[in-house]
């Protein structure tokens, strides 16, 4: 077969199916011309600032809309619209809505459309919204810090200990990092849908966004870390690029953490935030035996085990920058996915390594390690 | 070769994907820089825009229906004279349910209309005279005309449904002296007169009353998303209409609203008068008024006439005293001017 050939086959079914769906969708067809289509918009988010209430509003229904009403506690109030009131799918817009609200109090903020349907969110108390300066800053970058980097390192204490056990033993400790990562994965994911069910529309098929990262994060890594320990074997060593990845799963797992942290200050939940400040920070002192547990069969130096607890650990100052300041429910799911692929990659890695070691998997040292794994996880997630 | 070229493509569709999605997600921020508005919140603050102001504050230029002209505008009737000397008013209304009419600034709503409007027109005769409504429906839906007051059985509007392209012929001899609601009378009878069917139907007694400033003032409101709950309430259909329209009288001249209660869903509904006091006649039957008094609360076709004069020029609110009505449009201004004004306003016709 020629090229043009080639390309023509290639390119005769593409061609039948656009008229396909010119034939049915296009202008002046109404075969799929059913039933009554209804707006939709979502408020995604609401801040309060200096006698305004920010509304961020998105059209997530299948129509453009207008929206031409906005009210608070169900009253009407003058307000504006920016950039303007028509949004196309999927567009948004700031609904600025001049109001005198009170500090800790409970407010509903409603929307009008075009054709009368009013959408609304409830608000369980006003708290001023953040401001990006300096000082805030500086306060995420040490709450990040203090659930981290600190317990990281800490975790990482444990190398000495690992080192100088027995195999079946060491064989328990790389199974109890699986067990702790499967449940890392699990409540990650379980966060994902958290927030794709209280905050995200409908139309961006919140499940199947989370499903289609995590597994595009899980291939993306597993295709660049099998390059990684391949290629890479010269220069540093097979349980150096192992505690890599890791750590770079753990990062992204804790900048997942990060972003819980920072939204929950951003949203004003004062109690929530310091809960998840000691939660997460007596959480992660287990993620340093994580990446121990591979160190322990290489020689790693001290600034090399450093930098991977800093790799572990520092994504969480990023996470309270971008929840604080920039939080999103999409940006949200999409980084809490992309660190569930991460640690099922970093799953499928330890596993591998293994077989390598002990021939099996079925022994009772890697049954016990991940059972233990998961147990501790689960007993410092409930009791704190 | 192809590894690499596999490779990047990976690196890429994912690239692709992850930046899509960052720009979906904070597709909000990015902002056009455009020509700044101002608008006047409802405590007087001034707050300036880049985009577009959401306010009910409406013009006149875009709205379907005037509340400004139905405020004064009464139905007389086509007038002939009985062979026993008895006047005959005639009236023909056409009921309409296709209609899609803007009700506050942006918001297009249903409307089941009498002649086109929400109200339907005005309809007035004097004590005694004889009424024939001719009732056509150009609907897609039953309708009826059922009018308060005395009449016969048969002309109940009730139990005569008349179908899309019906007709019917009500006919009584106007009784008793008062302001009376009139409204389609079929099930479910909530959704026909949420959605307009209703007007106002007004019997003055023979002798007639003191000259005046007529107005009729419709309390009803709007439940544009069907959840048997009104997203707005106003004094004739649009919200805040007369708060951004005053509706200009002037001190000295009598003021008589016509005030007839067609809210639905909510039990009650009031009536407030800022800087003075109204007589009250509660349905217009008695010529003594009941109550001197700047506050009546009626129920579901409470009605009555209020009148009252101002002393003192100036703005004078008139809203709904339950605020939550008031907040959703059921608030209106009235401009009370000198002496410049009083001339002119005396010159109009009051009440044939």
């Amino acid at each position: 077969m020629s090229r043009g050939r080639l390309a023509a086959s290639g390119l005769i079914p593409f061609a039948f199916v656009v008229v396909m769906v010119l034939y049915l969708f296009g202008p002046g067809s109404d075969l799929i011309d059913l039933g009554v289509t209804l707006p939709e918009i979502t408020i995604e988010q609401v801040d309060f600032v200096d006698s305004e209430i920010h509304v961020t509003v998105r059209n997530t229904g299948p129509i453009p809309v207008d929206v031409v009403i906005a009210d608070v506690n169900d009253r009407i109030q003058p307000a504006a619209i920016e950039p303007d009131k028509h949004l196309e799918r999927f567009e948004t817009a700031l609904v600025r809505i001049p109001f005198e609200w009170n500090e800790a109090e409970p407010y509903v903020i409603g929307l009008t459309v075009d054709d009368g349907t009013r959408f609304e969110k409830e608000i369980a108390a006003a708290a001023p919204a953040l401001e990006p300066d300096i000082e805030l800053f500086g306060f995420f970058a040490l709450i990040g810090t203090y659930v981290g980097i600190i317990p990281v390192m800490i975790g990482l204490l444990w190398l000495p200990f690992i080192k100088n056990i027995s195999r079946s033993k060491y064989v328990f400790f790389l199974s109890l990092t699986v067990g702790l990562l499967l449940f890392l994965g699990i409540d990650a994911t379980e966060e994902a849908v958290r927030v794709s069910n209280e905050d995200l529309s409908g139309s961006f098929n919140g499940i199947l966004l989370i499903s289609t990262v995590t597994i595009l994060s899980f291939i993306g890594l597993y295709y660049t870390g099998n390059k990684l320990t391949a290629s890479l074997d010269s220069s540093i060593s097979k349980p150096l690029a192992v505690g890599l990845m890791i750590s770079i799963g753990i990062g992204l797992h804790n900048l997942g953490e990060g972003l819980a942290i920072g939204a929950a200050v951003g949203l004003g939940q004062i109690a929530l935030s310091t809960f998840l400040i000691i939660g997460f920070a007596l959480h992660n002192t287990t993620e340093g035996i994580a990446i121990a547990a591979p160190l322990a069969k290489g020689k790693t130096s001290i600034p090399k085990f450093a930098a991977l607890g800093f790799i572990a650990g520092a994504p969480a100052i990023f996470g309270a920058w971008i929840g604080g300041f920039l939080y999103s429910p999409i940006s949200a799911i999409i980084f809490l996915s992309i660190g569930v692929g991460a640690i099922f990659q970093v799953i499928v890695m330890i596993l591998q390594w293994i077989r390598q070691e002990d021939k099996t998997l079925s022994s009772i040292s890697v049954a016990a390690g991940i059972a233990t794994g998961m147990i501790i996880m689960y007993i410092t997630s409930i009791i704190v | 070769m192809f590894k690499s070229r596999s490779k990047r493509m990976l690196l890429s569709v994912m690239a692709v994907g992850m930046l899509g999605s960052m720009f979906v997600a904070f597709a909000g921020i990015s902002d056009a820089q455009k020509e700044e508005k101002v608008f006047v919140t409802h405590s007087g603050a001034i707050v300036k825009t880049t985009g577009e102001v959401l306010d009910p504050l409406y013009t006149e230029s875009t709205v379907d229906f005037d509340p400004m002209e139905y405020l004064r505008d009464f139905d007389y009737g086509r007038v002939s004279e009985l062979p026993d000397g008895t006047i005959l008013r005639e009236f023909t209304i056409i009921a309409e349910d296709d209609k899609t009419m803007e009700v506050a600034p942006g918001v297009f709503y249903n409307v089941w209309t009498f002649n086109g409007t929400v109200p339907g027109p005005t309809i007035r005769a004097t004590q005694g005279d004889m009424v024939r409504i001719h009732f056509i429906n150009n609907g897609d839906k039953e309708h009826t005309m059922h009018f308060h007051g005395i009449h016969e059985s048969q002309f109940d509007g009730v139990f005569e449904p008349v179908g899309p392209g019906g007709r019917f012929i009500y006919e009584w001899r106007a009784e008793p002296v008062g302001v009376h609601p009139y409204h389609c009378h079929i099930m479910p009878l909530e959704e026909h007169i949420v959605h307009g069917l209703y007007g106002v139907y007004i019997v003055d007694p023979k002798e007639k009353r003191a000259p005046a400033d007529e107005m009729v003032m419709v309390l009803n409101g709007l439940d544009t998303d069907f959840d048997t709950e009104n997203n707005f309430y106003a004094a004739n259909t649009i919200p805040f209409y007369y708060q951004h329209h005053p509706i200009r009288i002037a001190t000295g001249d009598l003021i008589r609203i016509y005030v007839v209660n067609m809210l639905e869903f909510d039990p009650i509904n009031n009536f407030h008068l800022h800087g003075n006091l109204y007589h009250y006649y509660p349905t217009g039957t008695d010529t003594v008024p009941s109550f001197f008094t700047d506050m009546i609360t009626l129920s579901q076709t409470e009605r009555g006439i209020m009148e009252f004069s101002y002393d003192y020029p100036g703005r004078y609110l008139f809203h709904a005293h339950k605020v939550e009505f008031s907040e959703k449009g059921w608030a209106g201004l009235f401009l009370v001017e000198g002496d410049a004004l009083a001339e002119t306003v005396s010159g109009t016709n009051y009440g044939g």
